[in-house]
């Protein structure tokens, strides 16, 4: 899948959108409990539900996860071409 | 490019226990039916508990199995095995330490890649490993197929598909168990590998820590932990090694604080090598039921209108079935119970008469008839959070509870507490960051329960006739704007306005399973018994004993003493000693209020009592009790409950000090407000 070369937030992305993720700003706790979740650098992270406000729901690896929008916002991702 | 470092297979030795019971741990993520396997195979031979010096749940139970004894404890749900919270602790411990002659993990078909995760990490682990692999139905209706015999040849350990809600597979699972205690079955686990960097990095680490590591955990693991900065394991260490040589590993550490990312990515690389065989993918693009289901129910607007309507339609079930019922328990058994017992004391001294009657079967057996109201709220309750529609509630109040500092999470157990304020206050063990755990905790005693409710719908007829509904609601409303406003208030002043990440798994939607409801309002059910039965009795008889002696009378009493000593308190308030003497029994209980307001004045709770009271009251009066009533300090109970969870006695006095001002403070304002504008 070819990527493209700018890094956005995971916030930006738009329903149905898929992205690669990777870089993961967390504090130490969160890291540890992101990363079991399935948050791990170059995993494919589909956006399900994103208003533009509040929390979002985003599936990875089979799982849906809800994040709040701060650290949805800490998480940058590479698009996968459309 | 990333070289791998393969890992060395071990045989795993099975001990050999002949006749002695068997213990077997049950592991696994939350919501993969660990609950649902433990309930069958144990059903009401257990115990629920504490682990010892932790607010976690503890489940343990027994049963028999071709002429085996079996112990089965459910560890807690945990996603991995690093310290991000007490549960993963106590499910490491437990395996390392007590070591159980066997593990079940239970992970979900229809969740392999996720699941397996902490399989990566249980398989690491000294001790013999069997995968129950569930939910093969909801797999199958996703249209995924899981190979479980592909599945065991690329684990090496025993894999036994089961369908935890329809019994399925369930004597297959317990045939590979015995299998294994017979040493019939040979476990050559596979092991996730580690880059040759980290193996680097470990081996330095485990070089140093090694002669000062307990002997339970393997000196490795350990090392394994530290790297991923598993915060238990860093303080253990750091207070088991001697400085220099801890600041030694601390420097290596240090160099590679992201470490947990990788080997997190090198577990899932190892997952996603187990499953390439064994599971075959759905077809892209279908639209599940979830998806279905979610779009109203985490839609921004609409989602708080069916949250709105869920919460309106469990208000109104819990009290259109449950205060006929108390009503009946009061009048159908409570009172006949008072007159038999009543009669059987007619020859003993007034003062055991009266303690047995009036304190014990007054003050528990009032508490006891809240039973049908609190079965119907956790009945409800536990349907909501079963079919996984719990987490979606969470998901739609957290913009507003970021206006406390906390997130969606802490909404569920503040819920609860419209029931009682008591599993409100153990339900918070949900939010898994300690600061916002307290100020739940702390905020939740304002939620007005259903013996607040009941207090309420009792006494505002009473002094405001036509309006009472009006005034019912207002009051409401007020006690979850105080909440509110004292949450701002308490994470600004005490927690520094200090964020929490709010990540939650949002479960798929699936049928209700009726036994797991079941069994969760029996124990439910069950501890609130026992807390009657215990603390709120010897509240109850202290509290009798108060209102008694020394003279025995009310009037005389060391209660009416204290009222007195607080009237000028109660003055500014509008209210008499009569009235801080009631609100000062309604910490046994809060619905007391009424019922020694009826000792006082002589009458029954009947009607008569309800005129006497708009006939000695003005409605400014009557407004400021009902405001303290509602704000007031937590009932006895509550308070336990606090103490238990908080493990402080300085936040509970805290708690109590806070409840206290806001109330008197509101019932002050309201009363000279009321006054004012000529109430
Ligand atoms: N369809 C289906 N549902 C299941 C199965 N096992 C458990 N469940 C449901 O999954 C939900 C979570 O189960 P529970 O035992 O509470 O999970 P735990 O968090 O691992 O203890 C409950 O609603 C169960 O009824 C299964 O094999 N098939
Ligand atoms: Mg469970």
């Amino acid at each position: 899948m070819a990527l493209n070369a700018m890094k956005h937030s995971l916030a930006e992305l738009k329903p149905g959108e898929h992205a690669a993720l990777i870089e993961i700003h967390a504090g130490k706790g969160a890291l540890g409990r992101m990363s079991s979740l399935g948050f791990t650098p170059g995993v494919d992270v589909e956006m399900i539900q994103n208003y533009g406000h509040g929390p979002l729901i985003v599936s990875v690896r089979g799982t849906r996860i809800a994040l709040g929008r701060h650290e949805a916002e800490k998480l940058l991702v590479q698009r996968a071409a459309a | 490019m990333t070289t791998w470092h393969s890992p060395t297979q071990e045989k795993i030795e099975i001990r050999t226990a002949e006749s002695a019971v068997r213990t077997i741990a049950l592991a696994g993520q939350p919501n993969m039916g660990k609950s649902t396997l433990f309930n069958l195979l144990t059903g009401l031979n257990q115990h629920v508990g504490n682990w010892p010096g932790k607010t976690v749940e503890q489940r343990q139970g027994s049963f028999r199995f071709e002429e085996h004894a079996y112990q089965l404890v459910d560890l807690p749900g945990t996603y991995s095995l690093t310290a991000n919270s007490p549960e993963e602790v106590i499910a490491r411990e437990y395996i390392l330490r007590e070591k159980p002659d066997l593990v079940v993990a239970v992970v979900s078909a229809a969740n392999l890649e996720r699941s397996l995760y902490l399989v990566s990490e249980l398989i690491c682990l000294p001790v013999p490993l069997v995968v129950a692999l569930n939910m093969i139905d909801v797999a199958e209706q996703e249209g995924v197929q899981v190979d479980a015999a592909v599945l065991q040849a690329a684990l090496g350990v025993p894999v036994v598909p089961v369908v935890a809600t329809k019994a399925k597979g369930v004597k297959d699972l317990l045939n590979e168990v015995e299998l294994v205690f017979q040493g019939r079955r040979i476990l050559m686990p596979r092991l996730p590998e580690v880059t040759d960097e980290h193996r680097l990095v470990i081996d330095q680490v485990s070089d140093l820590i090694r002669p000062y590591v307990p002997g339970i955990y393997p000196v490795d693991w350990a090392a394994t932990k530290l790297l991923e900065g598993d915060v238990e394991m860093t303080a253990r260490m750091k207070a088991l090694l001697p400085a220099t040589r801890w600041m030694d590993a601390h420097a290596i550490l240090l160099q590679h604080e992201d470490a947990i990312l990788s080997i997190a990515s090198g577990r899932y690389a190892w997952v996603e090598r187990v499953i390439r065989a064994a599971v075959k993918r759905p077809r892209l693009g279908q639209v599940s039921l979830t998806d279905r289901l979610d779009r109203w129910a985490t839609h921004p607007v609409i989602g708080l209108f069916v949250l709105a309507g869920i919460l309106g339609l469990v208000f109104w079930l819990t009290f259109a079935l449950g205060s006929p019922l108390q009503e009946w328990l009061d009048t159908a058994v409570v009172a006949p119970v008072a007159g038999l017992v009543s009669g059987w004391l007619a020859a003993a001294p007034a003062w055991l008469h009266g303690l047995v009657v009036d304190g014990v079967i007054g003050g528990v057996g009032s508490v006891l008839t809240f039973l049908p109201v609190m079965v119907i709220f956790f009945a409800s309750f536990g349907l909501l959070e079963d079919v996984g529609y719990m987490a979606r509630a969470a998901y739609v109040m957290d913009n507003f509870m970021h206006l406390m500092g906390l997130h969606g999470k802490s909404f569920l157990p503040l819920f609860l507490g419209f029931g009682c304020n008591v599993p409100a206050i153990t339900g918070t063990r949900v939010i898994d960051a300690p600061a916002a755990r307290l100020l739940t905790i702390l905020v939740a005693p304002l939620v007005p329960c259903t013996a607040r409710l009941a207090v309420l719908a009792f006494l505002a007829p009473a002094f405001f006739g036509g309006a009472a509904t009006l005034v019912s609601w207002g009051l409401i409303l007020l006690s979850l704007t105080v909440l509110v406003l004292s949450g701002i208030l308490l994470n600004r002043l005490l927690f520094k306005g200090e964020r929490t990440a709010f990540v939650m798994e949002m479960p798929l939607y699936h049928l209700p399973n009726p036994r797991t409801i079941g069994l969760l309002v029996w124990q439910r059910a069950l501890s609130f018994i026992k807390k009657a039965g215990t603390v709120i009795l010897v509240m109850s008889a202290a509290i009798w004993a108060l209102s008694y002696f020394p003279g025995g009378t009310l009037e005389t009493s060391f209660l009416a003493k204290i009222g007195g000593l607080l009237a000028p308190v109660g003055g500014w308030m509008g209210m008499d000693w009569r009235l801080t003497v009631a609100l000062l029994t309604s910490f046994l209980a809060k619905e007391n209020s009424v019922a020694t307001l009826g000792v006082m004045f002589g009458s029954s709770q009947g009607s008569g009592l309800a005129q006497t009271l708009a006939a000695t009251y003005s409605p400014a009066s009557g407004l400021a009790f009902l405001v303290v009533s509602l704000l007031f300090i937590p009932c006895a109970a509550t308070v336990a409950v606090i103490r238990q969870e908080t493990g402080s006695w300085r936040w509970t006095l805290f708690n109590i000090a806070f409840m206290l001002v806001l109330s008197v403070g509101a019932g002050v304002a309201v009363y000279q407000l009321a006054v004012a504008v000529g109430v």
